[in-house]
């Protein structure tokens, strides 16, 4: 009986690493896309920061679309693995 | 095909059956945390599981190539073992979906062959050393890498996304997480078309080619390819309510997020098991996922009694499914008389399997998350109903001592299984 302790291993570490990034990645986008504008919604008349506050809210929303970015793109290798 | 002999039209018969129970024994797997979490609709959610299996059948025939595994020897391996094993398969993936147990659909399989091999060739024709490589370990080791995951990644999320609380937020992030759960789900999906419909051809390519119709070797025929990935389509479609239920919401109570990372925890288990050289079964996967997932939220928690049932029903699918393909090989080995005799009491297990079943039927009503609209039942669900055939008076005292009490037996309630 030969049982392949290593290739049990790997199984085991690439699952754990890739399922927690993902997974990581994945709340990550959500909690950047769920800020809410709120400064800029209460305060219209203060120019400065209601404009630095969209900025954050912009970088939030940028940083979310490159982590989903990042999800699709493991999804795309997780179908080329099924296919090849 | 002119050479196919009814022993053979028997068998590729059979295969398809196994094909079509395995469908929907194992929608669950892709599709049971996406149904109670409210990701999809029950229908839509297995209509979507059926087109990908479909898919997947169509994309690759490695499996299909290398279907026994080396765990029996195929020198000398006659079409009449192969459908014994597949009696025993059928008979045990019925009985787990009856009492709404996940089992693993492939253990199943294994677990025929080797019972028929063994009554036809004695134990010189089972490699022990390839069956607890191939089937025992990584019976244990799938739901703890599964689990391990999805514990780690539900308890990341939670840390992560901790903040964002309050009405309107929280359904606003519930949205994202069944977004992603269904990419997820579709992996898994696709992956269970690619592996296990593959199974089937690689069966039926095996009787052809055991039969003498094929040259060993060769590649399954196109018609193996399509019967099987429509058989396969067809089961996952009906759907395994009851089994959808036990996993869905019968092992914990699973939230958007924990579904969520379960169900990526198995896709991500799954993909990284058959690329990397050590395969472990979908369904354990998926069910050790679910259970992690339900630890890894604060106040979540796992019906170990439920689980505890899952874990016996797993241990017994090997010797179960072997005792029945065993018992059906040592009749199959008297003859043509033996054959049309396993043949029947197949017909006549599973008709009463069904009539069991309709006692207490479980719909895609049943496992909705609550709230959710109920539809009418499917056409093809009453075309099914319709159809399906009713044991026979004669037939059924003898099949209940034949077949049902070896699998019956040690399940301890297989009335009902414990949901809430």
């Amino acid at each position: 009986m030969n049982i392949d302790w290593a290739a049990l291993g790997t199984v085991f570490g690439v699952s754990l690493v890739a399922t927690v990034a993902l997974v990581g990645l994945f709340t990550l986008g959500i909690v950047g896309l769920s800020k809410q504008p709120e400064p800029a919604a209460q305060g219209g008349s203060s120019g400065g920061p209601a404009g630095s506050a969209g900025g954050s809210l912009m970088l939030a929303r940028a940083g979310a679309y490159v982590c989903f970015g990042l999800c699709a793109a493991a999804v795309a290798y997780g179908i080329y693995l099924i296919v090849a | 095909m002119e050479h196919i002999t009814l022993l053979l039209a028997i068998v590729i018969v059979t295969a398809l059956v196994f094909d079509f129970t395995n469908g929907f024994h194992d929608t669950a797997n892709a599709m049971a945390t996406t149904i109670s979490t409210g990701a999809l609709k029950p229908k839509t959610a297995v209509a979507m599981s059926a087109v990908l299996n479909l898919v997947g059948a169509f994309l690759s025939v490695e499996v299909a190539k290398t279907i026994s595994g080396g765990i029996i020897n195929e020198d000398g391996l006659r079409t009449e073992v192969i459908f014994a094993a597949l009696v025993g398969a059928i008979l045990w993936n019925l009985l787990t979906w009856l009492v709404g147990l996940p089992s693993s659909s492939s253990h199943a399989l294994f677990g025929g062959l080797i019972g028929a091999a063994v009554m036809s060739a004695g134990w010189s024709s089972v490699d022990g050393g390839t069956v607890v490589t191939k089937v025992l370990l990584p019976a244990v080791a799938a739901p703890v890498v599964a689990g391990l995951a999805a514990l780690l990644a539900t308890k990341l999320t939670y840390r992560i996304g901790g903040k964002v609380t309050g009405g309107a937020q929280e359904k606003a992030t519930a949205k994202g997480y069944r977004a992603g759960q269904i990419a997820s789900a579709g992996l898994v999906s696709l992956a269970h078309g690619t592996n296990d419909a593959q199974k089937t051809m690689g069966i039926i390519t095996l009787a052809l080619v055991t039969g003498g119709v094929l040259s060993p070797g060769s590649n399954p025929p196109v018609w193996v390819i399509v019967s099987a990935g429509l058989a396969i389509a067809l089961g996952t479609y009906l759907g395994g309510w009851r089994i959808i239920r036990t996993m869905g919401s019968g092992l914990t109570d699973l939230r958007p997020p924990q579904g969520f990372a379960a169900q990526t925890s198995a896709a991500t288990v799954i993909l990284a098991s058959s690329h990397l050289g050590f395969s472990l079964s979908t369904t354990q996967s998926c069910s050790g996922a679910v259970m992690g997932a339900g630890l890894g939220r604060k106040g979540g928690v796992v019906r170990w009694s439920t689980a505890t049932r899952m874990f016996v029903a797993w241990g017994l699918t090997l010797p179960a499914a072997g005792l029945v393909g065993a018992g059906a090989e040592l009749l199959t080995k008297q003859g043509t008389w033996g054959v049309v005799v396993v043949a029947a009491l197949l017909v006549a297990g599973s008709g009463a399997i069904w009539m069991l079943s309709r006692r207490k039927p479980v719909g895609h009503d049943d496992v909705a998350p609550a709230g959710a609209d109920a539809e009418p039942a499917g056409v093809v669900t009453m075309a099914i109903a319709a159809v399906s055939p009713p044991p026979t008076a004669a037939a059924q005292p003898h099949d209940l001592t034949a077949t049902i009490p070896a699998p019956a037996g040690p399940v301890a309630d297989p009335a009902r299984p414990a949901t809430v």
